[in-house]
């Protein structure tokens, strides 16, 4: 390209980090002064003249949480849910999106239409049918209920992404696979399942962050405390403790301490599964 | 072989006279091949059906009547009262409102800002991959959790914000009571949706403009086009599709805004901060009113509807891109 101005190019590079850092400062002070404030003494913290950090940190808000409002409670039902809720669903929806990535069947166009409209339809419309039907199936105040409509809920993103990724593995490894005779389960089970890790690594992920944050239904289906998953207990007892700002974000920040150590280890597929999405469709 | 080239038979399903027909009968492995599909297909979908399928359908259905909630009681068939309601509804009105205000000021921002990031991000340079992430890290966290932050960050009397504002660069001569009135609420809660959304169209900026073929670059650059013209003239028409994907995606956000309201201001003070969705859960979940909450949300599927499909007309129309 062209030559000499390097050092108009290192001036740019300056100004690119400058800018980068200025938003990185933005998008950090709400998390820095909440886990800031979480380490704050109760009586400090709607203090004035205001202090950004503690100046006699203690970490007893957390041990209050964790001890006094049943969060290990909370902590495991949002786990119970989340983990059987991404099993379930990344499972059902590979099957699925193996049917509509490998096979010809009479349904076919129309069945996969029906989940792509789905994809479009805001998930609030069917709070109140759900509601009901959940009520019907008996499923209100449990964690099944949980379960069942957060799997349900999750099929036809998860379908969507991983029949293009079934879609990109060659047939003719399948082939061979039909010629010494084996049966679709396990060409599946076998070869579908293990080629395609980096796209069950992604649906698997969104769909565990999906059901551990997720609030509306859990709130709207949940009564009983002993039931209570994290966003709700968080949310709720914010309401009960108007003022207890420490308490409520060491809670929060037990909450989300799951989900930031899953996006640091699994940076790759968060982003990939993002962009993927985006950039093909 | 998987996906059979026999075409004319496929869709026949098990009916006897096509398989009789001398043209071309559906082999056994054929057959096989259908059951399969279903046998995959069938967990799955049942319970799709059940729990999403099913409701969309309810929806509307039940917001044609007066539902009782009791269990097992009549409901009154009403018709469309339910939507007259709504048009009669000051309250519904200004949810309405509200909400279209809240997504005008979310959609733009973030994807000028989302681009403006990624922009600045594509490019070789130290601690890439550390900067992409932080600005990452509102998208991941939970609504509930940013939502109480941005509460108690616009808190009155001894709030971040405020303290400085007021006391620190002296911007306000009062300490703001933000989340006390119409529309500086409504701007906190946009500011906090676009704080949180960012970094989602920055990423799916950032994975575009790589797409871009360097070459087209390189080719400006030696007929002399500077950085901004570069970008408006190889870039910006490059990354078009996209532009429209994460627009219409960013548009139904906006319309779905949900927790942060309920969170932050909950609909108040007195209905001046509700959005649709809010309304309806008031109606339907604190009035138990499930016919007229259903019709609200009726409602909002239909504008969302409208909306998406006339971006995508908006979007296409432009020749050459896509």
């Amino acid at each position: 390209m062209v030559v000499g101005n390097h050092r108009r190019r290192r001036a740019l590079l300056g100004v690119r980090m400058l800018l980068l850092t200025a938003g990185v400062v933005v998008m950090l002070v709400p998390f820095v002064y909440m886990l800031a404030t979480s380490f704050k003494p109760n009586t400090m913290v709607l203090e004035i003249p205001l202090q950004f950090f503690p100046r006699h940190p203690t970490a007893a808000n957390y041990v209050q949480a964790w001890t006094s409002n049943q969060f290990g409670r909370f902590f495991l039902n949002s786990l119970i849910v989340a983990v059987a809720t991404t099993t379930a669903a990344v499972l059902l929806s590979a099957m699925m999106a193996f049917a509509f990535a490998r096979f010809r069947f009479p349904g076919r166009g129309l069945l996969f239409g029906l989940v792509l409209i789905a994809l479009m339809v805001p998930t609030m419309m069917m709070l109140i049918p759900q509601f009901l039907l959940a009520r019907h199936l008996l499923l209100l105040n449990s964690l099944w209920g949980l379960i069942v409509f957060y799997t349900g809920g999750n099929l036809a993103l998860n379908t969507f992404l991983l029949r293009s990724f079934f879609q990109d593995i060659p047939v003719e490894l399948e082939e061979a696979m039909v010629v010494d005779g084996a049966s679709s389960w396990t060409r599946f089970w076998r070869l579908i399942l293990p080629l395609s890790r980096p796209g069950l690594a992604t649906a698997g992920i969104f769909t565990f962050l999906a059901s551990w944050d997720e609030f509306t239904w859990a709130l709207t289906i949940i009564n009983d405390p002993g039931k209570y998953t994290l966003p709700i207990a968080i949310a709720l007892f914010q309401g009960q403790h108007a003022t207890s700002w420490g308490l409520v974000f060491a809670a929060s920040a037990i909450a989300i301490a799951p989900v930031l150590i899953l996006f640091a280890i699994f940076q790759r597929q968060f982003v990939a599964g993002i962009a993927s999405g985006a950039v093909k469709a | 072989m998987l996906r059979t080239r026999s075409t004319a038979s496929s869709s026949s399903g098990s009916s006897g006279a096509r398989v009789a027909s001398p043209r071309r009968p559906l082999s056994s492995r054929r057959r096989r091949e259908v059951r399969d599909a279903y046998l995959f297909l069938a967990p799955g979908f049942l319970l799709f059906a059940l729990t999403i399928l099913y409701p969309i359908v309810r929806a509307f259905q039940i917001s044609l009547f007066h539902w009782a909630i009791v269990p097992g009681a009549a409901s009154a068939f009403v018709g469309l009262a339910n939507y007259a309601h709504a048009l009669h509804d000051p309250v519904f009105w200004r949810a309405l409102g509200n909400t279209g205000f809240y997504m005008a000021i979310t959609v733009p921002t973030q994807m000028a800002l989302g681009l403006a990031a990624a922009v600045l991000l594509d490019a070789r340079m130290p601690a890439r991959g550390l900067y992409r992430t932080l600005y990452y890290l509102p998208v991941v966290t939970s609504w509930v959790v940013v939502s109480l932050v941005f509460r108690y960050l616009f808190i009155t009397d001894g709030g971040l914000v405020n303290w400085v504002l007021h006391d620190n660069l002296h911007l306000i001569s009062y300490d703001v009571n933000w989340l006390g009135a119409r529309w500086t609420a409504m701007i906190v809660l946009g500011i906090l949706g676009t704080w949180k959304g960012i970094g989602w169209s920055m990423v799916i900026f950032l994975a575009a403009l790589q797409g871009v073929p360097r070459v087209l670059h390189e080719a400006a650059a030696v007929d002399g086009a500077r950085a901004w013209a570069r970008f408006r003239a190889v870039s910006l028409p490059a990354i078009r599709p996209v532009v429209a994907f994460v627009t219409v995606i960013l548009v139904i956000g906006g319309f779905n805004v949900f927790i942060s309201v309920f969170l932050v201001t909950n609909g108040g003070p007195f209905d001046q901060t509700q959005v649709l969705l809010t309304y309806m859960y008031r109606e339907a979940f604190s009035f138990l009113d499930f016919g007229y909450g259903s019709a609200i949300s009726f409602i909002l599927t239909l504008i969302v509807f409208a909306l998406a499909l006339v971006q995508l007309r908006l979007f296409r129309r432009p020749a050459g891109s896509a």
